[in-house]
């Protein structure tokens, strides 16, 4: 399974876990496993339609990707707030 | 005591003080640092508090909690359905419906949710998108925003909501099917030959007076107007005020002839005329104008309050008001505007302001 880190605030989120071993072929099926196991995240990396949020991204291996590429069993996956994010 | 729900560019700010003292207030406490809060409010028929929330990374959501100072918990929505290629942009509005467990939230891009058990999960009015779908509506400046949400006390299923810019919706049979109140409403900022029948109708602002609830006050986009046929129709009551721009509006629940509005210079300049902040009432539906002043910054201030960033508690002379600017600034009265004091100052942007 394919592992996936959060830090804070979303770690905080899923009682502070860092690292989640999760199954999925596709980094938004990896992610919404999350959600399912903590519907404390929903909607905060997805939004309500499956897509990655626009200032979130999503490393698999160290490369940004999107929602529907491809993950391996043995993937890391890093979620991390965009610098395009959060307000002046 | 008051609390004050203050949100703001960055959190939630509860404020607590005795208003009759002119004393400032204080800080209870900060939630959701960072984020923006576009609208606070607590249910007063639950103690609930209800924050409309969005990180500037992780979204927006509907948060609430009944200590504020505690956890708060993120509800089942609101969000649009799977497939509808549509997601959640901002929350502006949350207003406590007329039956017990029931909320409405009013939402970018426009749209209704609706929760029946006290905001712990939330539906999509379908009707109304129906008609959002099919109506080609446009965004004002702040997004395409369902921002008011007027109830009819006593009638749970009459409902009048207000959308920049696509006017006012009524429903009388609990959001099954929804109707246009724009008879009288004047888009000045379109051309003169494209007024007519058009829904491009940028409503600002818009509340009922619950003792005569067939009558609605609204602040427009360059106008002011009232409506005693329950939205149907609008006149004007802008004469006697220096703009008729402006976003925020208060009414006094025990007099249906009194509004509050906080007038800016015009579209083009969104600043309080004169570098004068004065609040104008209406104790007549809006045939004079009084303006409030009394403790209000008078003197080089160029300030703009925002569509939710006025509050009040009360009725009456005795009915407290709030306003907060895009300054930081908050000021309150206990006196129904005739006297103001600085309830705090400093604080992040306000967006919105309200009593719990």
């Amino acid at each position: 399974m394919a592992v996936v880190t959060l830090r804070a605030p979303l770690r905080d989120r899923v009682g502070g876990q860092a690292k989640h071993e999760l199954p999925g072929a596709t980094v938004g099926e990896v992610l919404r496993e999350l959600e399912r196991r903590f519907p404390t995240v929903t909607g905060w990396i997805l939004d309500e339609q499956g897509r990655v949020r626009p200032h979130v991204n999503v490393f698999v291996n160290g490369e940004r990707i999107r929602e529907d590429a491809a993950v391996a069993p043995d993937d890391t996956l890093q979620v991390l707030p965009s610098i395009s994010g959060g307000y002046a | 005591m008051t609390e004050l729900l203050v949100g703001t560019k960055k959190g939630l700010f509860v404020l607590e003080g005795d208003p009759s003292t002119g004393e400032p207030f204080a800080i209870a406490t900060r939630a959701f640092a960072g984020d923006v809060v576009e609208y606070a409010i607590r249910d007063r028929r639950t103690g609930r508090y209800f924050a409309g929330v969005t990180s500037g990374f992780y979204g927006p959501r509907v948060m609430f909690t009944d200590d504020p100072a505690g956890d708060w918990q993120q509800g089942e929505g609101p969000a649009f359905p799977e497939g509808s290629d549509t997601s959640l942009e901002r929350v502006w509005r949350i207003e406590p419906g007329v039956s017990e467990g029931v909320l409405y939230a009013g939402v970018a891009p426009a749209a209704l949710f609706v929760s029946a058990d006290d905001g712990e999960h939330w539906e999509l009015n379908e009707p109304l998108w129906k008609e959002r779908l099919a109506g080609s509506w446009n965004p004002g400046a702040g997004g395409l925003a369902l921002h008011s949400i007027c109830t009819w006390p006593g009638k749970p299923d009459t409902l009048a909501v207000g959308v920049s810019a696509a006017g006012v919706w009524i429903t009388e049979d609990g959001g099954e099917s929804w109707r246009t109140g724009y008879a009288g409403l004047v888009p000045e900022y379109m051309p003169e030959e494209q007024r007519a029948g058009t829904n491009a109708l940028c409503v600002h602002n818009m509340h009922r007076a619950p003792l005569r609830p067939e009558r609605l006050f609204m602040q427009f986009h360059g106008n002011v107007y009232r409506s005693d046929d329950e939205g149907g129709s609008w006149t004007s009551i802008r004469e006697g005020l220096p703009s008729g721009f402006g976003f925020p509006l208060v009414i006094d629940p025990a007099d249906p002839d009194c509004a509050y509005v906080v007038p800016l210079v015009a579209d083009v300049d969104r600043v309080t005329p004169g570098g004068q902040l004065r609040v104008h009432r209406t104790r007549d539906a809006g045939a004079t104008w009084t303006a409030l002043g009394d403790g209000l910054p008078s003197n080089e201030a160029y300030l703009t309050v925002l569509r939710q960033a006025f509050g009040s508690s009360g009725e009456g002379r005795s009915q407290e008001l709030y306003v907060g600017a895009t300054s930081g600034d908050v000021w309150g009265s206990s006196d129904a505007g005739g006297h103001w004091f600085a309830a705090h100052e400093r604080l992040a942007p306000v967006t919105s302001v309200r009593v719990a």
